[in-house]
């Protein structure tokens, strides 16, 4: 339970969405690490025919479409424009993509719902991560003028967030082994992860430093990966769902982007986008949380206020399947399918971009 | 219900070669600090940031707009990174418009842009990828056969070209900002240019930019400024698929369609007379009476006539590109959003030097990939 008497510094006033709009369908690849046999349009295409389908509708069901990906996976310009082949976009379609996760291309997707300018949008993120070397390719997102030319890997700046995180007291090495532990007998569940398995925290802590204080499970797989998801409002919502998932609320904020200038231990740009987002009015069930490293899931937990009987990445979260640019889509497709399947009434689904959780993005969604 | 919005701040750097004086960090912020002034407001004013810019390779860095966020006063804000290839300053001016319309934020700043020097955009766009023709001659290589094949339907004559080249850099002797300032421009000049990609000569194609633009839109109850509000009257985003057979290269449907859409919501029935004064991603010369075809300014195979009678030159009845256009000024990522700007100051009154008498209802457009994206939005002076 979410202790919603007593919201987290940096808490913002609630806005509250003025039309209903509802996660209407969710599917997802199944994530692996390295498929050689399917390019970007190959990937998505099943995935995105799976949404349309469980749903029984069409590309022409939907009157937006947006999409998130980022250039430096492929390694080429414009991985966007073929992929929108997955769709067959004829007649020409409004749309729209965002170098970010797909979870902001749903909330682009979420606000032209919002305002009525579209009733119905196919939302979708895909990456292969397989392609390069993902330590020098996220490098190249730091400040180009005085550090990403000492091309510091993500896996040493999430170890200093994690030693900050130790040094305060708030954590402990064993944590970290416990959540990795708890994120991949999870994962067992789900069909789609790639890291599963039942192992119990002190056979994890054996593993050697990949970068002290992380260890190879605190790290996230190398994943390649896509998802879509489905957004429908008003009557559309009800024509496709007898009892649909509606997003009550959806923010989303940045920090500043030089590490030396924030405290690595707390997120508050989570709990910001969390209180914008009402996640404190109420207790969640479920909370999918978007924590790339292990000791992450403890600062977002902190800051979305979540209480110890929330469960946590019941999908096994990004320690199981970490599929770049439709990760933070896909916490938000699997909170959601969790209020579908009536196993959670409400939940929070959260997404990270940038080193060290520098950007956070809070979906709120509750059952009927 | 949609909120009205209206661009109530503007901003642009000089544009340039290379502005060796500022980082990206300082290039955005310079533009992003004229339209915050602009609207006589202050930096904590704004709720959101939205910028975009093309490939992140033609800098060389990942999603920029990571490291930008405090450079545009971001933090602890929403801020979303748009990129829908040359389109994307169009785009990304038409995310911020849909923040506002939604009623979810009031003040919204939307940035774009290039820093062309920092890089190298051909080598950028010439990677090779599995499966996919290479691009090695660059986006003149690309765009020159579908301008042969606009000339062999339309029966334009080879000057047509020549002289939208003439007329767009004369525009940008009247634009400060504008990168190329040629005043011995002429059809003479243009001709003895270099060849480049057959029909296009050196001087019919854009220059390579560094620079930035920037906006700020605001909800009706939230309007300020040093100007009149440019109010939205329509905007629409249109993509089509890169390629399959039957597809139009030269009169893309997707043109045809956002612009239908676009006049649709602002009332136009008859652009050339209704509207005042348009600004077109024209990056090269043909593209204009491409264009004016495409947007529905004349009749199929008509397009270059307007431009010989001298229809869109500054003192025609519908004046195109009065800023100078793509053509003077190509940082990449911002020119879709040169183009909406540029038709805000003009129904704003502060276009200075360029500014059209009278113009009170005007059209912004881009477009981008291989002419399979495109943006648009139409701004009036009168409160729609």
């Amino acid at each position: 339970m979410s202790s919603p008497e007593n919201p987290p510094s940096g808490s913002a006033p609630r806005r509250r969405p003025v039309r209903p709009v509802s996660i209407a369908s969710f599917a997802q690849a199944r994530n692996v690490r390295q498929d050689d046999h399917h390019n970007e349009v190959e990937m998505l295409m099943p995935v995105i025919a799976e949404a349309f389908g469980s749903i029984s509708i069409t590309k022409d069901d939907v009157d937006f479409i947006c999409s998130g990906s980022t250039d430096y996976l492929i390694g080429g310009p414009f991985s966007f424009v073929m992929a929108l082949d997955a769709v067959g976009v004829w007649p020409p379609r409004a749309e729209s993509h965002v170098e970010m996760d797909a979870a902001w291309a749903l909330y682009e997707a979420w606000v032209l719902l919002q305002e009525g300018a579209a009733d119905a949008a196919l939302v979708y993120g895909f990456g292969r991560s397989s392609l390069g070397d993902l330590n020098e390719i996220l490098a190249l997102q730091l400040d180009p003028y005085y550090l990403a030319p000492l091309w510091p890997d993500p896996v040493s700046l999430a170890a200093l967030q994690a030693r900050a995180l130790i040094d305060a007291g708030r954590a402990t090495e064993a944590d970290f082994a416990a959540i990795a532990a708890r994120s991949r007998k999870d994962a067992l569940s789900n069909p789609n992860a790639q890291v599963a398995k039942d192992v119990v925290a002190s056979t994890l802590m054996e593993e050697a430093y990949v970068v002290s204080p992380l260890r190879r499970h605190a790290l996230p797989p190398i994943t390649d990966g896509a998802a879509a998801i489905v957004l429908a409002a008003g009557e559309k919502a009800h024509q496709w769902s007898d009892d649909p998932v509606w997003i009550t609320g959806f923010d989303h904020r940045i920090e500043t982007h030089s590490l030396g200038a924030r405290d690595l231990t707390v997120s508050p740009s989570t709990s910001t986008a969390a209180a914008r987002a009402g996640l404190f009015e109420a207790p969640v069930d479920v909370a999918e949380i978007h924590a790339p490293y292990a000791h992450q899931e403890l600062i977002v937990k902190e800051a979305l206020a979540l209480g110890d009987s929330v469960v946590i990445n019941p999908s096994g979260g990004a320690l199981a399947a970490n599929p770049i640019m439709s990760a933070g889509l896909i916490r938000v497709g699997e909170a959601a399918a969790r209020i579908a399947s009536g196993e959670a009434h409400r939940a929070v689904a959260h997404a990270t971009s940038g080193p060290c959780l520098q950007q956070n993005l809070v979906c709120v969604m509750e059952g009927a | 219900m949609a909120e009205r919005c209206a661009v109530i701040g503007v901003g642009q750097t000089h544009h340039k070669a290379k502005r060796e004086d500022v980082s990206i960090a300082g290039l955005v912020r310079e533009a992003a600090a004229m339209a915050v002034a602009d609207a006589e407001l202050g930096w904590p004013d704004i709720d959101a940031v939205v910028i975009g810019k093309a490939p992140d390779m033609f800098e060389g860095n990942m999603m920029p707009e990571l490291y930008l966020a405090p450079a545009l006063g971001a933090v602890g804000k929403p801020m979303i990174r748009v990129h829908t290839a040359g389109s994307v300053g169009g785009s990304t001016a038409i995310v911020a418009a849909h923040l506002v319309a939604s009623g979810i934020h009031k003040r919204v700043l939307t940035v774009a842009y290039e820093k062309q020097s920092d890089s190298d955009a051909m080598w950028a766009l010439s990677v090779p990828q599995p499966f996919a023709a290479p691009l090695l001659a660059g986006a003149g290589g690309y765009f020159a056969p579908h301008i042969r094949a606009y000339m062999r339907r339309s029966g334009a004559p080879d000057h047509i070209g020549r002289m939208v080249a003439v007329k767009d850099r004369q525009n940008a002797l009247r634009n400060p900002f504008a990168h190329l300032h040629l005043p011995d421009i002429s059809m003479e000049m243009v001709e003895e240019s270099m060849m480049l990609w057959d029909p296009l000569r050196y001087l019919e194609a854009c220059p390579s930019s560094d620079g930035a633009a920037a906006m700020v839109l605001a909800a009706e109850d939230a309007v300020s400024g040093r100007f009149p509000p440019a109010w939205v009257h329509g905007l629409a985003m249109r993509s089509e698929p890169t390629m399959f057979a039957g597809r139009d290269q030269v009169n893309p449907r997707a043109g045809r369609d956002c612009s239908a859409d676009v006049y649709s919501q602002a009332g136009i029935t008859d652009p050339r007379s209704q509207l005042d004064v348009a600004e077109v991603y024209v990056p090269f010369s043909w593209y204009e009476p491409m264009w004016l075809e495409n947007l529905g300014f004349c009749e199929l195979g008509e397009g270059w006539k307007l431009t010989e009678a001298g229809a869109t030159a500054f003192e025609g009845d519908i004046p195109w590109n009065t800023s100078g256009g793509v053509l003077s000024s190509n940082p990449i990522g911002a020119s879709g959003m040169l183009r909406f700007l540029e038709v805000a100051m003009q129904v704003r009154g502060q276009a200075g030097e360029h500014q059209v008498d009278g113009a009170r209802l005007a059209l912004g457009q881009a477009y981008g990939g291989g002419s399979q994206f495109f943006s648009m939005w139409v701004v009036g002076a009168d409160r729609p």
